[in-house]
């Protein structure tokens, strides 16, 4: 891989940090007009999620990182493993539910979701930012009022729970948004 | 077609940028201080081991000759003191390699100007004048005088005079800077400059010019040492919001001492195995045939743009910032 001075340092780049991928989230040169300059770097650890900030001497640089987001197709859980596939080119990948996390709760088999590779081996797994997904289990709603107020907790398909307006029901397929875990609307089949 | 032929400010910065300038000839107008010009291309260039220069070739067949884009006015503006010029300032270009950032441009304007006769207590106050009468639209608290010792030390707990290894560490580790300990090893100055701007200068000046003088003598530059305080050194940087928008020094005069530091900074860049820098010669015997007591200062024009406009970086003050230029 190569290696990136502090000077190629920019939004989205992915670099090795302390043994980890992480990826640049800014970057700005700090120089005091008659002093030493500085490059203070905010980063992502893509194996944690944290964001760091971290101080270089201008110059110096950090070696590349072999990441890659790569679409795939969501196979199946069999219960040890959460199975993927490259569609183009059927190559599958498993991981265990460490690495999916919070991703789990919205997939469903067959949907798509990003799947981040560092060294061909999955570092985690994005969803789309909505999912469709059929409700599984609810209280009974009061039938005819749509005004949306109030909710109640209703789960999907996949095991997640979110909050619907009253009149959704059992069985019905809803739209939701997988950033905020908020119900969006429900989808007309 | 490439897209990007339009500058990056706003024409309305453009005008802001006109009207700074010709309130600035003003002020000196005013005050009698005579305007300067001094070539951007010359023969020597400052030894400043922070301060990365161009080169460029002169060609005047058969003469080759490498010529440096000057880093500041300063040398030739010295000799102009020198040769009995009284008190000057210039507006100009200067251009420092390797500098590009939200707050560099590595050709930027700058302000530089020297008052024969004022001591730097004396030049603070004609800097503040200045800098209120440009603000007069969106007028700034007042002005802040503070010694480098006091708002080290309010910030950080340390000595800024006295290096201590150990205590300079533990700063750092109990701040998350951590990582200050491999970049600075045991260079004092260094870690003045990383602990600087990364804990003390972020809350310099708020909606106030913040005027911190009295710096190391390990950062004295071309200061006199301090005649009280041989740790201190007669220099002044200027603070607007966190951001340093000048220095300025109660000269030096002593040729031989002024020789001395550029062969001290000469050999730092030879061990550092930085591009080849030539002493200024005629700086020397201009220092030697006599300069005046003054003291002098130079301002970065774009970024004090930058703060009467409220603009996040300096490609919003700038017509062609060096990728489009």
């Amino acid at each position: 891989m190569a290696s990136y001075s502090t000077n190629e340092f920019k939004a989205g780049l992915k670099v090795m940090l302390d043994n980890d991928p992480c990826a640049i989230i800014e970057n700005e040169f700090v120089k005091p007009g008659k002093g030493q300059a500085f490059n203070r770097v905010k980063i992502r650890n893509l194996k944690t999620g944290r964001v760091i900030e971290r101080t270089f001497k201008s110059g110096e640089s950090l070696e590349g990182a072999d990441v890659v987001d790569v679409e795939m197709q969501y196979l199946y859980n069999d219960g040890q493993f959460r199975h993927f596939m490259v569609p183009d080119t059927f190559e599958q990948y498993q991981t265990d539910e460490k690495i999916v996390g919070e991703a789990g709760k919205w997939l469903k088999d067959q949907d798509t979701c990003t799947v981040t590779l560092w060294n061909d081996a999955p570092l985690a797994i994005s969803p789309p930012n909505f999912v469709d997904l059929a409700i599984t289990e609810t209280d009974p709603g009061v039938r005819g009022d749509t005004s949306g107020g109030g909710g109640k907790p209703a789960t999907l398909e996949t095991g997640a729970v979110v909050r619907v307006p009253l009149f959704v029901q059992i069985g019905e397929v809803i739209k939701v948004d997988t950033r905020t875990g908020e119900y969006v609307s429900r989808v007309k089949e | 077609m490439l897209l990007d032929w339009r500058p990056t400010c706003a024409i309305e910065l453009m005008r802001l940028r006109a009207q700074m300038l010709s309130e600035i000839r003003q002020f000196f107008a005013e005050r009698s201080v005579l305007e300067v010009e001094t070539p951007l291309l010359s023969h020597s260039i400052g030894t400043d081991p922070q301060l990365a220069f161009f080169t460029t070739e002169y060609c005047l067949s058969p003469l080759r000759q490498t010529l440096f884009l000057q880093t500041s006015p300063e040398f030739a503006m010295k000799r102009l003191l020198a040769a009995g010029s009284g008190s000057i300032y210039q507006i100009g270009k200067a251009f420092r390699n390797g500098e590009s950032g939200r707050f560099h441009n590595p050709e930027f304007t700058m302000l530089e100007w020297y008052r024969v006769g004022f001591t730097l207590p004396q030049l603070m106050d004609e800097i503040a004048e200045l800098i209120a009468g440009l603000f007069s639209g969106q007028p700034l608290q007042e002005t802040q005088r503070v010694s480098y010792q006091e708002i080290f030390g309010s910030f950080t707990g340390l000595d800024p005079l006295v290096f201590s290894y150990q205590d300079y560490c533990a700063f750092a580790e109990d701040s998350g800077l951590s990582e200050a300990v491999a970049i600075c090893g045991h260079d004092h100055a260094v870690w003045l400059d990383f602990i600087f701007s990364h804990k003390v200068q972020p809350h310099l000046g708020d909606n106030a010019l913040c005027l911190v003088y009295g710096y190391p003598a390990c950062q004295s530059s071309l200061a006199r040492i301090n005649e009280q305080c041989s740790l201190i050194t007669d220099r002044v940087e200027l603070f607007i919001n966190g951001i340093e928008l000048g220095n300025g020094y109660y000269e030096l005069v002593d040729a031989d001492e002024q020789s001395k530091r550029f062969d001290k900074e000469l050999v730092i860049r030879q061990q550092q195995k930085l591009a080849v820098s030539v002493k200024d010669k005629r700086l020397v015997s201009a220092l030697e045939s006599g300069l005046p007591e003054c003291s002098g200062v130079a301002i970065g024009l774009d970024r004090l743009l930058m703060l009467l406009s409220g603009s996040e970086s300096i490609e919003d003050v700038l017509s062609f910032p060096i990728h489009r230029a």
